[in-house]
């Protein structure tokens, strides 16, 4: 009997303070929409920022040829240290720290024809685990350069996709055969579009992959441009550095610390920047998180302490009417959690909402594609809820506990 | 019904103790018309509220219609108030935001009474004190008289045998005061116990019996006839 009772009063009291209970409502709904749209922004933010750095490849380092800047055995500093895709085979075969590794010959600049297009773009040469690295993803129905490429030289070549605009426009490209410099390559893959927010050497949308093979063939060279490796698993790319270092160093007679012999760019540098940045964002959206709730936590135990005069009266003329300090307070309760409940439920599901409208927006450049945190959903639900209960229910508890005359005269 | 011995309220307010009541020993019978009179300050609403099981005395025992109400728990007290006594206030303590029905409702509901029973009983109460017709008006929409006709109406709810009133026509004009002591009158006639706080010379004159306060001290007790 009590509940039903309770429920009575409770939905006649909420019908009747409909303000109270809607700005309570509101200042819960608020905190928890803002907060959760806060870290879904971030999160997808993040994401992109991570996801564009990681265009160029995942954890990589770049290798340059380079000048050597200490004396060595004998030898004086200066001397100029250029690798060949012979030093590249045997990095692969002696080096335990790495994991992947590609030369790269380079051709800025080359004549590109199909039909009646003409373009100029960069050509390199490279290995099959350059795509791998590079993030250079083929485009459905085609590939990218492998082994037999490789080794049996083919002229074959994958194109960027802005590359393939350019010749092909919205016609298919695989299979067809192109021109590079007037020598006849059969297309046999094309990049899918990435974000790509840093590079070295061109675009990669722009750029003519051909195999290294086919490519020293036809260009006649034997020094390379650069070449990129990734670490082996347990190793940081530090190891990979060491390790390459001594083993060029042992070869071309260079100390291996003297890191001018060979130029690196050590992405993962970057990527460690980015993820402590992210970091320490997060940290900060947890601040202003936190700075959230407790304003919105103010907010509602003002709302609670504005009424507390009118509530206490009508708790005292409710126990002189007979009421039980049971059913004082089980109103008092359900009356918050139904408040707090309803304003954070509808306040997550409002940050969803728009969480789900973003996509159709067509801001992911901008914005990338944000992400509801369930984890702090929640979290944040409960804390609001929680805070907004202590503030309706101590007051309650409070005049529950007195002598109903107390509690009417008590403003 | 009532019987009261050496009820001892102390009040403490920081540093200083006030004894409002210095030793009542009171006793009313079944069915009695009695106002409680004297002089501001002489503790009649203490008293009161203390018979009206609104407020707990110090010391002293509390016999209400044969049970040691000193002794009980709070649950045992809001039961008491619920269906025991009917209380009227000075104020009125409707409940702002509650129509006339919903203001009689209320009692009803902590008594677990069904919804048709509800109905049938405040229906009768309001007319019973000349409000049918108010049945959905806000305190806001009545007139001073009309919310202490509500208030008595509230205050029988539940049948109660004792209807107690702290002064329930010092914020009314002469003339709704005027009905709302008939309503008493009519009251103790259908046999309740009435107990009512008055500074009021024409309610004091209806009554069967007179207790007049001072300091805290039941000064005397008497008939109407013998002032
Ligand atoms: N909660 C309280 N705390 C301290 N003193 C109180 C309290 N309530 C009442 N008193 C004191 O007790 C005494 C009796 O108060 P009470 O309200 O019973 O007087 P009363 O006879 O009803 O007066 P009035 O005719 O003005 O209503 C007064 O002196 C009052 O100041
Ligand atoms: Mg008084």
């Amino acid at each position: 009997m009590l509940p039903l009772i309770t429920i009575k009063q409770f939905l006649n009291d909420l019908r009747r303070q409909k303000l109270r209970s809607l700005l309570t409502m509101f200042g819960i709904f608020w905190g928890s929409c803002a907060i959760v749209l806060l870290f879904a922004f971030s999160k997808g933010l993040g994401d992109a920022q991570l996801k564009s750095s990681k265009g160029m490849g995942d954890n990589i380092c770049i290798f340059w040829p380079g000048l050597t800047s200490k004396e060595y055995k004998g030898l004086s500093k200066g001397r100029r240290i250029w690798p060949t895709e012979e030093d590249i085979e045997l990095l692969k075969n002696t080096a335990v720290t790495i994991g992947r590794i590609s030369p790269e010959f380079r051709r800025w600049s080359q004549f590109i024809k199909y039909n009646k297009s003409l373009t100029r773009s960069p050509v390199i040469g490279v290995w099959p685990e350059f795509g791998l690295m590079r993030n250079l993803i083929p485009d459905i129905g085609s590939r990218f350069i492998n082994n037999i490429d490789q080794t049996e030289r083919r002229r074959v070549v994958f194109i960027g996709n802005i590359l393939k605009n350019d010749l092909f426009g919205s016609e298919s490209a695989v299979g067809k055969q192109i021109l590079i410099n007037d020598v006849p390559f059969t297309v046999i893959g094309v990049m899918k579009e990435k974000k790509q927010d840093s590079s070295y050497g061109g675009r990669d949308s722009r750029i003519a992959y051909i195999p290294s093979s086919t490519f020293r063939n036809m260009y006649s060279t034997r020094y390379l441009s650069n070449f990129v490796t990734q670490a082996a698993a347990d190793f940081t790319m530090e190891d990979t550095k060491q390790e390459i270092y001594n083993i060029m160093g042992k070869k071309y007679q260079f100390d291996p610390t003297d890191t001018q012999a060979l130029g690196t760019w050590d992405t993962t540098e970057m990527f460690t920047f980015l993820k402590n940045f992210f970091l320490a964002f997060n940290y900060f959206l947890v601040g202003i998180g936190i700075t959230t709730l407790i304003t919105g936590a103010i907010g509602v135990s003002n709302i609670m302490n504005v009424v507390l005069e009118e509530r206490t009266k009508e708790i005292g003329i409710k126990m002189a009417l007979g009421a039980k300090k049971s059913m004082i307070l089980s109103q008092f309760i359900l009356e918050t959690f139904l408040v707090t409940g309803i304003g954070g439920i509808l306040g997550f599901l409002f940050a969803w909402l728009i969480i789900t409208l973003i996509p159709y927006m067509n801001l992911e450049e901008y914005i990338g594609v944000p992400q509801i945190n369930l984890q702090v959903g929640f979290l944040v639900t409960v804390l609001l809820g929680m805070v907004g209960f202590l503030a309706g229910i101590f007051p309650a508890r409070r005049a529950a506990n007195l002598q109903p005359v107390q509690a009417l005269k008590l403003f | 019904m009532i019987i009261m011995h050496d009820i001892i309220k102390t009040y403490i307010t920081g540093q200083v103790t006030f004894q409002a009541l210095r030793g009542i020993n009171l006793h009313i019978k079944k069915g009695e018309f009695v106002a409680i009179v004297g002089p501001s300050g002489s503790g009649k609403s203490t008293l009161m509220n203390i018979a009206g099981c609104l407020d707990i005395p110090t010391r002293g025992s509390y016999l209400l219609d044969g049970k040691q109400v000193s002794a009980f728990n709070s649950n045992q007290l809001a039961e008491i108030r619920n269906k025991k006594v009917g209380f009227v206030f000075q104020a009125f303590n409707l409940l702002p935001y509650a129509t006339a029905y919903e203001n009689v409702e209320v009692p009803l509901l902590f008594a677990g009474v069904n919804r048709r029973k509800r109905k049938e009983r405040i229906t009768r109460l309001l007319g019973q004190v000349g409000l049918a017709e108010k049945a959905a008006n806000k305190p806001t929409e009545m007139s001073g008289g009309e919310m202490q006709r509500v208030a008595i109406a509230r205050a029988l709810a539940n049948e109660p045998d004792i209807i107690l009133a702290d002064e329930p026509t010092g914020n009314l004009d002469s003339k709704s005061g005027q009905q709302i002591v008939n309503i008493f009158h009519e009251l103790w006639k259908m046999g309740k116990t009435v107990l009512i706080i008055t500074h009021d010379s024409n309610i004091a004159g209806r009554v069967e019996r007179i207790i007049q306060l001072k300091d805290g001290q039941i000064e005397n007790s008497h008939s109407p006839a013998a002032v």
